[in-house]
């Protein structure tokens, strides 16, 4: 299983924070992953996933849309951060 | 020695005084501590200011500041070092973030604030949003932020050698 998340104006476009999606063999790295939940249970998403300012990060190390994906991975989606 | 952890992401109030006296507390042979705060401003891009919304990652917030407050201890010789930074929602002149370091002497305090502060801002995965005017928008990022940052790469520590 790949347990992804989403967060602020990502969070917002898609309308949800989470989602448990079961690892496919088409799914390799960042990119087949988008495209594999834009064919599927998310439809649309990898406009808003793989948007120029877009960050990804697996297991909460950056990442980048070539990063291999293995299961069991916590793959997060979020815009560029604002705090301090 | 202060048992409080080094790097805190949470909803309640920052008490500086109280943040001030443990750095000092827990730095054997300190002479100096920097505390950095950050507040709420009352105006934003919305106009007239109601809050913020402030919004991390859980676990990755904390780990990639307590990074960044790691490499300042490879650059400078410092104490206790205390990063608290609030989320949820926040009024103007509420503190957003406070950043305290306690050295021997105040070049390595300043310093080292100022790097943890500069690099926070533009790693740790922290958003904010402002709600005002019957409206509200997530803040985009900004090039100084990443500016200040950037200044730091292959700059030389100070030696600190004044008090």
């Amino acid at each position: 299983m790949l347990k992804l998340r989403f967060f602020a104006s990502i969070r917002e476009k898609l309308g949800q924070g989470s989602l448990d999606v079961r690892a496919a063999p088409d799914v390799v790295d960042v990119a087949s992953l988008v495209r594999h939940l834009d064919a599927g249970p998310m439809p649309g998403c990898a406009a808003t996933l793989l948007a120029d300012n877009s960050l990804v990060a697996i297991n909460r190390q950056l990442a980048s849309p070539s990063t291999s994906v293995e299961d069991g991975d916590e793959i997060a989606f979020y815009p560029p951060v604002t705090g301090g | 020695m202060s048992a409080l952890p080094e790097v805190e992401i949470r909803i309640g109030g920052i008490d500086v005084g109280v943040e001030h006296d443990a750095l000092l507390a827990s730095t054997p042979g300190a002479g100096a501590c920097v505390l950095f705060t950050g507040a709420v401003r009352g105006e934003g891009g919305l106009g007239a200011l109601e809050a913020l919304e402030l919004e991390h990652y859980p676990g990755m917030a904390e780990e990639s500041i307590a990074s960044v407050v790691a490499e300042a201890r490879t650059r400078w010789s410092v104490g206790a070092v205390r990063v608290i930074h609030r989320v949820g929602r926040l009024l103007p002149g509420e503190l957003i973030v406070l950043v305290g370091v306690a050295s021997a002497h105040r070049a390595e305090a300043f310093a080292a604030a100022e790097f943890v502060m500069d690099y926070l801002k533009t790693r740790a995965p922290i958003w904010k949003k402002e709600i005002g005017s019957g409206a509200e928008r997530w803040i985009e990022c900004r090039e100084r932020d990443a500016d200040a940052a950037a200044r730091w790469i292959g700059q030389h520590t100070p030696t600190g050698e004044s008090a």
